[in-house]
């Protein structure tokens, strides 16, 4: 019994899941060592918090788009919700609360607001899918933009200061990478855990057949309402953070272009794979920020690659040829092969 | 009394060009089953070129606008054969994210050219305004509803009328079953490019010419605001995208003057999204019902 | 295996004009359709259905193409909901309920055209019908801790267990969209089951199939009828099949009940002989 409970944690602590967070950690532990170290440049201590918000949405936007099969064209509109109600509230909270209180009550209340407009987007989900739910996620985020352009507690079009005297808010990089960290894990262990659960496979169920997940007695209502706030909930939580990073946000900002952009973060990824839209959020994130040199092509070199990865992905020799190299692949051979040397000393 | 009509004709106005952009979306989505992100920067590419033919080139506005459609419906096809051929058996998404890296390309590629600072739209159409009791019409808005109309008509003609428009209707209702018949589906849906991008070369125009400044990223609003006056219309449909674009232009103006100039794409929005919970496959669509 | 059940039983009348296998007398049938109609626009697809199933009946629902027949099962779903009559499930009325209630219910079902979850695992299949007896929470699910092992162990367990009863738990891993067709339609019915119904419907359950196929599937619809003690009601086109194994046969034609008896009562009924089995006698 107690060997088993070894071999099962042993089996647990080298599972693909863990070996995400592994990989999270590894990648936090550098950054944290050269941030607080002194050795970042100012350029990668300027992008920190923002790659690390574009992760927290992407692996939360793949919950809709990668595991119920919805397309979402209006999660900046969720992270703004959550970033201007979060950070009002961070603003009220500033002399009461110190910082490790604050910020973290502050994602949760953004976040919880983002959700309650997450559950009215999600609305519309039941009725609609494919295109038309799509330009309704659109349309929503338009909406959502233009409200907080007209609320006066959000400072209108000029948008939200976070370091005037009053409320500082306003957080430099090395503040906030703990919370940064934490927020991402939480993310992607709450996102692998359910994709590893009965609702997690539930929801895939209906993205898979949505009439058959019914007659196989799953509440498809129920789990597009609950992704849709958990989605919402968590871009909420990132706009926190997010907000927190600049001194002056406009509702703007958070407008379908930016949606977009999380989206296409998401597809480069891998539909529902977790891994993939940690990388992508880096890469397609950091990219433009390292080749701000070649400022005017940056955006055009973006934009041909963009065009050549989906043409190479739906091209069948070049994925004839990436199977072949794939690592699993590697390994395959690799095993077979220790196993013909194993059974000829047999 | 007169701002009620004032703005009717103003709605109309913006409505059409919403219609001749949305009937370039609606064309390619009924055809090839594909949501042309970068059709919106189509107009933007027009306007550019009808400034570079009148400005610096110095040739006749008829020739330019001639020279604009010509060009836009050679990129539609260009466009098409390029970027979005290679991937007709690819999954919808894949179609939508290359399309949104078509639509940041053209935008990047106007902004090397023609610099982030935006560019005054030469007067190409100069003709007097009228005045009904009250009621002003501008030259511009009259040859924009007068040109509006024209064209959709004639469409409307070529589509039910002409072989080829006969052929559009066969690959839009069953791919497979046309190419049995004999009809070129790749050519097909060729024509629908350049025609659907000619008709957002002609939009360009009526647009430069009413808001009189052009800049890389003036495709993309007008571009949004056609797609959702398709997809309101019920995407596919070519009576539906002419009355959702018109619907759309009068509803924006009628919220910018009687309700808040702010607030009035917030409006437009709330207003698609509620005639498509009422009818979710919007107000001439299909309905689409999964056979089980 | 339990083989208790004689395989041709007479129908004996419950409660007056409606049969179920004598066996079943005294227990309250799992299915009551009473008067069912639905119509489409201006046209009625099914009309005046009626039907009893006893509690551990093999039913079969047969007719010509169009005549209604998956509508029918659409209707007992509530996939579509009817415009006229009443459904009771065990003596429970489906009335407004929605098609997951149904299930829950006890009526499960596979679909002419096959319908898995493609993109996950044959065991993940198995384990989305399993789905409503797990009691993981959310928040279990979410941290993976609070029981969540020991309801995946079981459920694994359980998927296993009904993947063993059609002989491929050696498939566990493979997704669903890869297995060959028969395997399909055997998925299709383990996932059903998993949802522990009281009675399944089976949509042409032998389309495609080789004869040694139907066979072996009819040898398993009699297994799971004396395993699980459950209903099964299928309709199939496979004359030789149903008249085999159902007990009870309802014909449908133009969404009308032409006939209702034994398999040998239907086989000599001339109205079912005119509208259905006299054209196969043609052919």
């Amino acid at each position: 019994m107690a060997k088993n409970i070894f071999k099962n944690a042993i089996k647990k602590a080298f599972s693909k899941d863990a070996l995400t967070i592994y990989f999270v950690i590894a990648i936090y532990a550098v950054i944290s060592v050269m941030l607080y170290g002194g050795f970042a440049s100012r350029q990668l201590t300027n992008m920190l918090i923002s790659v690390s918000c574009y992760i927290v949405l992407a692996v939360s936007l793949n919950l809709v788009v990668g595991l119920l099969g919805e397309l979402s064209l209006g999660h900046a509109g969720f992270m703004s919700v959550g970033l201007f109600s979060g950070c009002l509230f961070s603003m009220w909270t500033v002399d009461l609360l110190p910082m490790i209180v604050r910020l973290p009550l502050s994602m949760i209340f953004g976040g919880l607001f983002a959700a309650v407009v997450g559950f009215v987007v999600g609305l519309p989900a039941l009725r609609l899918k494919g295109d038309y739910l799509a330009i309704v996620t659109l349309a929503c985020g338009e909406i959502i933009k233009n409200v907080i352009t007209n609320l006066e507690i959000t400072g209108g079009a000029l948008g939200l200061t976070t370091n005037n005297s009053d409320a500082f808010i306003y957080s430099k990089p090395k503040e906030l990478l703990p919370y940064a960290i934490v927020l991402v894990l939480v993310t992607v262990v709450v996102m692998m855990n359910i994709k590893k659960s009965r609702h997690g496979r539930a929801i895939m169920a209906i993205r898979d057949n949505r009439i058959a997940a019914e007659a196989t007695g799953i509440n498809v209502t129920y789990y597009k309402l609950i992704v849709f706030i958990l989605a919402a909930f968590f871009a909420g939580a990132a706009g926190v953070l997010y907000g927190h990073s600049f001194a002056n946000i406009k509702p703007a900002t958070f407008n379908y272009n930016m949606s977009i952009e999380i989206l296409v973060i998401v597809v480069l990824g891998g539909m529902g794979s977790i891994n993939g839209s940690i990388i992508a959020a880096i890469a397609l994130r950091a990219l433009p920020e390292m080749l701000r040199e070649f400022s005017d092509y940056r955006m055009l070199a973006y934009s041909i690659l963009l065009i050549a990865i989906m043409l190479l992905n739906s091209n069948a020799k070049f994925n004839e040829l990436k199977s072949k190299m794939s690592l699993k692949n590697i390994l395959s051979l690799l095993k077979t092969k220790k196993a013909k040397k194993g059974g000829a000393k047999q | 009394m007169s701002l009620f009509f004032q703005t009717l004709i103003s709605g109309l106005s913006l409505g059409s060009i919403y219609a001749l952009i949305a009937l370039g979306y609606t064309m390619v989505y009924g055809i090839a089953k594909m949501l042309n992100f970068a059709h919106g920067d189509v107009i933007m590419i027009g306007a550019y070129s009808v400034i570079v033919t009148v400005m610096s080139l110095n040739l006749p506005p008829v020739i330019a606008i001639l020279a604009s459609i010509l060009f836009c419906a050679l990129l539609g096809v260009t466009i098409e054969f390029l970027a979005y051929k290679p991937l007709r058996k690819a999954s919808p998404l894949a179609v939508l994210i290359t399309a949104i890296g078509v639509s940041y390309f053209l935008q990047n590629i106007a902004q090397l050219i023609f610099g982030t600072q935006q560019k005054a739209f030469p007067k190409i159409i100069d003709l007097p305004g009228i005045r009904i009791s009250g009621v002003e019409i501008n030259g511009i808005t009259l040859i924009t509803l007068a040109v509006t109309a024209i064209i959709m008509i004639a469409l409307t003609l070529f589509i039910n009328k002409t072989k080829v428009g006969k052929a559009m209707r066969a690959v839009s209702e069953d791919k497979e079953a046309a190419e049995l018949m004999g009809i070129s589906t790749n050519r097909t849906i060729s024509v629908t490019f350049a025609i659907g991008s000619a008709l957002a070369a002609v939009a360009s125009i009526f647009y430069g010419a009413t808001y009189t400044y052009i800049k890389p990223t003036t495709g993309s609003m007008p571009g949004i605001k056609a797609f959702t006056a398709a997809v309101f219309g019920g995407i596919g449909s070519i009576p539906g995208a002419m009355l959702g674009g018109i619907m759309l232009g009068v509803i924006e103006q009628y919220s910018k003057a009687y309700i808040s100039t702010t607030m009035s794409d917030a409006i437009v929005f709330a207003v698609l999204i509620i005639v498509l919970l009422v009818k979710p496959t919007g107000l001439l669509g299909k309905k689409i019902s999964e056979k089980v | 295996m339990n083989n208790s059940y004689e395989h041709k039983p007479k129908l004996v009348p419950y409660p007056s004009n409606a049969f179920v296998p004598e066996r079943d007398i005294g227990k309250r049938p799992v299915l009551e359709v009473n008067h069912l109609g639905i119509d489409f626009g201006g046209l009625t697809a099914v009309d005046d259905f009626s039907i009893i199933v006893g509690r551990t009946e093999i039913a079969g629902l047969i007719g010509p193409n169009g005549a209604g027949k998956t509508t029918v099962f659409n209707l007992l779903t509530n996939v579509y909901h009817p415009t006229r009559g009443s459904i009771l499930v065990d003596g429970m009325s489906t009335a407004g309920k929605s098609t997951h209630q149904v299930n829950h219910m006890g009526i499960a079902r596979t679909f002419q055209n096959i319908r898995l979850f493609s993109n996950l695992s044959v065991l993940d299949n198995v384990k989305v019908g399993l789905h409503n007896s797990m009691k993981e929470n959310f928040f279990a699910a979410v941290t993976h801790s609070f029981g969540y092992g020991k309801a995946e162990k079981k459920a694994d367990a359980q998927a296993l267990e009904f993947l063993d009863f059609f002989h491929m738990a050696d498939l566990a891993n493979a997704p669903a969209g890869s297995l060959p067709y028969g395997a399909q339609r055997r998925l299709e019915i383990a996932r059903a089951l998993a949802t522990s119904p009281k009675i399944i419907l089976l949509d042409e359950p032998a389309a495609g199939m080789n004869p040694s196929e139907t066979a072996e599937l009819m040898e398993n619809i009699r297994r799971i009828r004396d395993n699980f003690g459950i209903a099964v009601m299928l309709i199939e086109h496979d004359m030789k099949l149903v008249m085999n194994i159902c007990e009870g046969i309802c014909v449908l034609d133009h969404g009308k009940v032409i006939a209702k008896g034994t398999p040998d009562e239907i086989k000599s009924n001339p109205k079912v002989v005119e509208a259905y089995l006299g054209k196969a006698k043609e052919a």
